[in-house]
């Protein structure tokens, strides 16, 4: 299981890139992907749609079960990765290539953690 | 196996059909081409389905401990009953003077259904469980509508609740609040009374919940849903637990569903049909749908309630299921209906005392009608998940529990044994369950590779889920 330390981490088992100060691409972790299994749906925000930290803004679908995707920022959706829409498994294959939206206009910020924060928490789980 | 449509020849026929007592009418506009209909003789039909019925598993084959889903043992008399003359041969449409004993089975089966439940007044149009549930949900829009008091667009609903509770709240034009659970399994009540408020149009609860215990607080919840004017809904997945014993109208819901096909023994899974019977106090009674059975003097009548949402099913719903379950309720009688409640606790308590020597409980018992394992430590320890198991249950014929559900325990099976089934099936089903938790540790590679001697090994459940295909194409 891979935590790339260029990352910020939720506790919730999302991930952001920040491109610039307002802007970041976010996703679900390594760790999140394990836990669902093999995905086969997502159900993707949006363009234009307004998120708000720790509030669901997504839903990714297991043979298990549906799950929320927790937004780890508040900002808008500037594009959604529509690739992921044919091809639910890129989300485990490549979890963090596979970023599920770019959001803009970031104002605020959930609880981040860095890559070994993120580690410690998981384990500790 | 092939399918009835790449079976038989043209030229094979058979004659199961009566003659017509009606007079012929020729099709004015004939298809432009001929249906691609089997020509099957009587015996390749029967050679079919009965090579189907033995490729299914369902409660006359074997145990079948599906949690939350009441798997019991459907008596032959609710078919007797169902198949009399007088009930099979009428037409919806008949004049209500020559189907008075139809009406009365409605009649009766609404008050003695109320009588179960605490409700005053019940449909019987909704199909099914989450279809009686999208009716009680418009039948609280309509209340809080009827008095201007429309800012009310919330259902509260707990984070253990069964999935179509917060689908069928949105299918009804609300928004969902999810309150979490406590460390109990039960509602947190503070989280509760800080999510409710003016928009509270009401709660949807499942009394035992889905982990199988009974929230002793649920006169406090309903109460705080009250007082904050909304309506509570109670989800009736699990009665069967408590059927007899409690009512969910003295716990203080206004409205509730049965699914009829799983407490009141009426055929479940694979089409049933099912019936999800919704019941409400009387403040809910003008909203509805129509038609309702109403008793006069001069014998029984359909009538439209006064402020009906409607129809949501043609004519009386599945009418031929309300026989079954009335003859259920009357089979048991005043003593049988809670001692079968008692009987379905008393079963899920003995598994899962005898299941507790090897396998993690998700919460401590007792238990109500069913309970739930965790499997997260077998997991760890031997790489064999909660799929892993219930797959090894096929093997040995048994249908496994429900898997992954409630989702507030991560490797869950749920198991609800249901009181009609003997102590000594149950011991063979303990038996297979602790075998098993052995081999996981023996030979994790066995489960893996299980079920090996079912009519299909392991289905590729994702594949089926990416690529679904979903249209029979005939091969030329």
């Amino acid at each position: 299981m891979t935590f790339p330390a260029e990352l910020k981490y939720s506790k919730d088992h999302e991930w952001v890139k920040m491109l610039d100060g307002a802007t970041a691409l976010v996703g679900i972790t390594d760790f999140a992907q394990s836990e669902l299994g093999d995905l086969v749906f997502i159900n993707l925000p949006q363009e234009g749609d307004e998120v708000t930290a720790d509030e669901a803004f997504c839903d990714v679908e297991s043979v298990k079960a549906v799950s929320d995707v927790v937004s780890p920022v508040t900002g808008v959706v500037e594009e959604a990765n529509t690739e992921l829409e044919d091809e639910p498994q890129k989300l485990n294959e490549d979890p963090y290539g596979a970023w599920i939206a770019k959001i803009k206009d970031i104002s605020a910020f959930g609880e981040l953690l860095s890559a070994e924060e993120y580690e410690a928490f998981i384990e500790k789980k | 196996m092939k399918l009835i449509f790449e079976k038989g020849a043209p030229g094979q026929h058979l004659s199961l059909l009566p003659a017509c007592d009606v007079p012929e009418v020729e099709i004015v506009s004939p298809r432009a081409e001929a249906p691609e209909l089997p020509h099957l003789s009587e015996t390749e039909l029967t050679r079919h389905y009965t090579a189907l019925a033995k490729r299914v598993h369902g409660v006359n084959d074997g145990f079948y401990p599906l949690g939350s889903c009441t798997m019991k043992y459907n008596p032959k008399i609710n078919e007797d009953m169902a198949n009399l003359p007088g009930f099979t041969n009428i037409h919806p449409l008949q004049p209500e003077e020559t189907v008075q004993g139809c009406l009365e089975v409605l009649h009766t089966s609404a008050k003695l259904l109320g009588e179960i439940t605490g409700m005053d007044a019940m449909t019987f149009q909704p199909a099914a469980g989450a279809h009686g549930e999208f009716t009680g949900l418009l039948l609280i829009k309509a209340y809080h509508k009827n008095r201007g008091d429309e800012k009310r667009t919330k259902i509260i609903i707990p984070d253990s609740a069964h999935g179509t509770n917060p689908a069928s709240a949105v299918m009804a034009g609300f928004t969902v609040v999810n309150v979490p659970s406590g460390p109990d399994g039960c509602v947190d009540v503070e989280a509760l009374r800080s999510a409710v408020g003016p928009d509270t149009a009401g709660l949807m609860l499942t009394n035992p919940n889905t982990v199988g215990i009974f929230d002793r607080n649920i006169l406090e919840i309903t109460k705080i849903i009250h007082d904050a004017g909304g309506l509570c809904y109670y989800d009736g997945a699990n009665l069967n637990a408590v059927m007899g014993v409690v009512r969910p109208g003295d716990m203080g819901f206004d409205v509730i569903h049965l699914n009829l096909h799983k407490t009141f023994s009426t055929p479940h899974g694979g089409g049933g049909p099912g019936a999800g019977a919704v019941g409400c106090k009387a403040l809910l009674a003008p909203f509805l749908p129509g038609p309702v059975v109403e008793e006069t003097e001069n014998g029984c009548h359909l009538a439209v309630p006064e402020h009906s949402i409607g129809r949501v099913k043609n004519f009386c719903g599945n009418f031929g299921v309300v026989v079954r379950a009335l003859t259920y309720v009357l089979t048991l009688g005043q003593e049988g209906i809670p001692e079968a409640a008692k009987n379905a606790v008393l079963n899920a308590n003995y598994m899962m005392k005898r299941l507790s020597e090897k396998y993690t409980m998700a919460y401590a018992g007792p238990c109500m009608h069913e309970f739930v394992m965790d499997l997260q430590d077998l997991k760890a320890a031997t790489g064999c998940s909660a799929m892993d198991i219930a797959k090894g249950l096929l093997d040995h014929g048994i249908h496994p529990p429900t898997m992954y559900f409630p989702l507030i325990v991560h490797e869950a099976l749920m198991i609800e044994p249901t009181e009609t089934e003997s102590r000594e099936t149950m011991d063979e089903a303990c038996d297979v369950f602790l075998a098993l938790w052995d081999l996981a540790h023996e030979n994790p590679q066995a489960l893996h590779d299980a079920p090996t001697r079912t009519p299909v090994r392991r289905l590729d459940e994702v594949g089926a889920a990416r690529n679904p295909v979903l249209k029979y194409t005939p091969n030329d």
